[in-house]
């Protein structure tokens, strides 16, 4: 998302040629190990994905994604992603917003708590919403007491699945916003603008590219949770299966297609995912680089 | 050849399953039942017929919903408000964990069924790999260096509870009741064994799938659904000459079903699995029948096995699970990973 570099010094030049003048032979042997590497770990899997998948015929295939179990685990998956994209992209939105334009006590606190995520295995926050919303948990009784089900209900995995994905959004925008400054915002506000017309008009154009990109990593990240979702799951076949855990349970049922076709639409996330991200990059450095 | 209108009703069926429709008829109710690893099969084949006979019986749509995973784990996942209708459990200390820890069912849950609330029983044997290229035919030969041993980790799994205390069984039998001895025995096996799964069915694919082990200490039933479907001809049953009969019992989850208003129709599916219908069931997915007219139909498919109980050897669950698969318990001192 920087500017490029279009034209270096003429004494850089000539460093740059000598820097790269290696024999063809080492060029190709690095090339050649990039490309073996990436196609190892990579390619390789993926295409196994789907050879897997197609093992027993199209048919099979679209039998397996058809099947009721497969489309409320896909359906769950869709609206756990969903909710977990709009509840971090309010809340990326915000706390980007007030690291980045204002100075407050307390700030950087604030930074490595977004990043707590990251840093927490997926099991472990599975476990904390057991340990506060289960029935032996700090609000179980309660929970029950009003027949509220969060934890091996939708709710639990919404909550699972927010969790883990928390930090994308915010650790896309802070820098981003941070690199603006705020002297856009001062100005809108100086010649009349209210808060609200700062935020739509101003603040949010600026960063539209890379709250973008950072729905696109959270949603890919959401749809493919698996830890901390199994946790707090259940595993009631169509009612708290998501995509991951039905493959497992299909795997687990030696229906080892069927568990390969339904995985082969994580794979196509993945692709999507990749798709689109490309596609931003290269509009932003295009919105970069044109006049305005 | 699925149709474009089939499809749609099935996206609808799927989409009223995963919310569980608010305006649900009265002639419908949903049961769920939380079940251990290697019941899948029998209880995919068993809903299907208790629906049917449901139906017929009392006009009623019952549709059982599962969950699976090891026993431990899914009791635990009961205790902390995974709100079960039954449980259908591999063993009692599991169920007896519901009264325990979180008071979902009375103390004396195992007298309500007959047979100690198990409606089929199960025992313990080992599968080789075809030709038995490592000549195992007892215990003796599990313990031996350089044999590879699948079992899943007795922490979680009930299957794998049941396969500690059989190996301890045996020992005590062949050494006159020495438990230091047993304690050697039990030692040795477990340092065969190169990895511990959570539970019985991940231990299978480990050993069916990923060709790990050399031998897999495995429930009857799971080792005869690799041997006659799963793995057919990659695989052969030995039976140990003693073995623990395993008792996997069921109950209905008071609290929850009366919670549901499910009581009556839980407790009809539980009976249903000890009726004629529910044996050959149980026997044809491999599961060792009560009923003495069922079990003799199928006595061939299941192998010789002299069986003792864990009452007579161990005094019970409570005591067993105390002395060797509490924290520190017996377990814990002689598996070091």
């Amino acid at each position: 998302m920087t500017g490029h570099v279009t034209h270096a010094t003429p004494s850089v030049e000539r460093s740059e040629r000598s820097a790269t003048a290696e024999t063809p032979l080492v060029r190709w042997l690095l090339i050649g190990v990039a490309l073996a590497f990436l196609g190892l770990f990579l390619v390789v899997p993926l295409a196994a994905v789907f050879v897997e998948a197609f093992s027993k015929g199209a048919a099979a295939y679209f039998a397996a994604i058809r099947e009721p179990m497969a489309m409320a685990a896909i359906r769950l998956t869709l609206i756990a992603a969903f909710s977990a994209v709009v509840l971090n992209t309010v809340f990326g939105l915000v706390a980007a917003w007030a690291i980045a334009k204002f100075d407050f006590i307390g700030k950087s606190v604030l930074i490595t708590l977004i990043d707590l995520p990251f840093s927490v295995s997926p099991v472990v926050s599975g476990l904390i919403y057991v340990l506060l919303f289960g029935m032996q948990g700090l609000f179980g009784p309660w929970l029950v007491e009003h027949d509220i089900k969060i934890i091996f209900a939708t709710p639990g995995i919404i909550l699972a699945t927010t969790f883990v994905t928390f930090p994308f959004v915010a650790r896309e925008l802070i820098p981003l916003m941070e690199s603006q400054g705020h002297e856009e915002e001062e100005a809108a506000i100086s010649l009349g603008a209210s808060g609200w017309q700062t935020f739509w008009r101003v603040t949010l154009p600026n960063v539209k590219w890379g709250l973008l990109y950072g729905l696109i990593l959270c949603n890919a990240r959401a749809m493919g949770e698996f830890g901390a979702v199994s946790v707090v799951s259940g595993h009631v076949r169509g009612q708290t299966n998501t995509i991951p855990l039905h493959v497992e349970i299909l795997y687990n049922e030696y229906q080892f297609a069927a568990a390969f076709a339904v995985a082969s639409l994580l794979a196509l996330l993945t692709l999507v995912t990749l798709g689109v991200k490309t596609l931003i990059e290269w509009k932003a450095r295009q919105e970069a680089t044109s006049p305005v | 050849m699925i149709t474009k209108k089939t499809f749609r009703s099935l996206l609808i069926l799927g989409a009223a399953l995963s919310f569980g429709l608010p305006a649900r008829a009265a002639d419908e109710v949903k049961l769920l039942n939380v079940s251990y690893d290697p019941t899948r099969e029998l209880y995919q084949e068993f809903n299907a017929s208790f629906a049917k006979h449901w139906k017929e019986k009392t006009g009623q749509t019952v549709t059982v919903n599962q969950s699976h995973g090891g026993s431990g784990k899914q009791a635990r996942a009961v205790i902390d408000g995974l709100q079960a209708d039954v449980v259908t459990l591999a063993l009692a200390y599991d169920v007896d964990a519901l009264f325990q820890k979180a008071a979902l069912i009375p103390q004396n849950w195992q007298s309500r069924l007959p047979h100690n609330s198990a409606p089929y029983t199960s025992t313990i044997v080992f599968l080789v790999r075809k030709g038995n290229p490592k000549g195992i035919k007892d215990w003796d030969d599990l313990a031996k260096p350089g044999v590879a041993v699948i079992t899943p980790n007795p922490k979680t799994s009930g299957g794998a509870r049941w396969n500690y205390l059989a190996a301890w069984g045996y020992a005590l039998q062949k050494n006159g009741g020495d438990e230091a001895k047993a304690r050697e025995f039990v030692t040795r096996l477990f340092k065969n064994v190169p990895v511990l799964d959570s539970g019985a069915r991940g231990s299978t694919v480990t050993f069916v799938e990923r060709g790990i082990g050399d031998v897999f200490i495995s429930w009857e039933n799971e080792a005869l659904l690799v041997v006659n479907q799963l793995g057919k001809g990659g695989f052969e049953i030995v039976g140990p000459s003693v073995s623990i009969l395993a008792e996997p019992p069921v109950t209905v989850v008071d609290k929850f079903a009366a919670k549901h208003g499910t009581r009556a129709v839980a407790q009809a599916y539980l009976e249903y699995l000890y009726t004629e219908v529910g044996q050959e069931i149980a026997a044809k997915n491999y599961y060792r029948p009560r009923l003495e007219s069922v079990a003799a139909k199928h006595v061939k498919q299941f192998p010789t096995v002299k069986l003792f109980t864990i009452g007579e050897v161990f005094g019970g669950w409570q005591k067993a699970q105390q002395t060797h698969f509490a924290d520190d318990g017996v377990f814990d001192q002689i598996y070091k990973p």
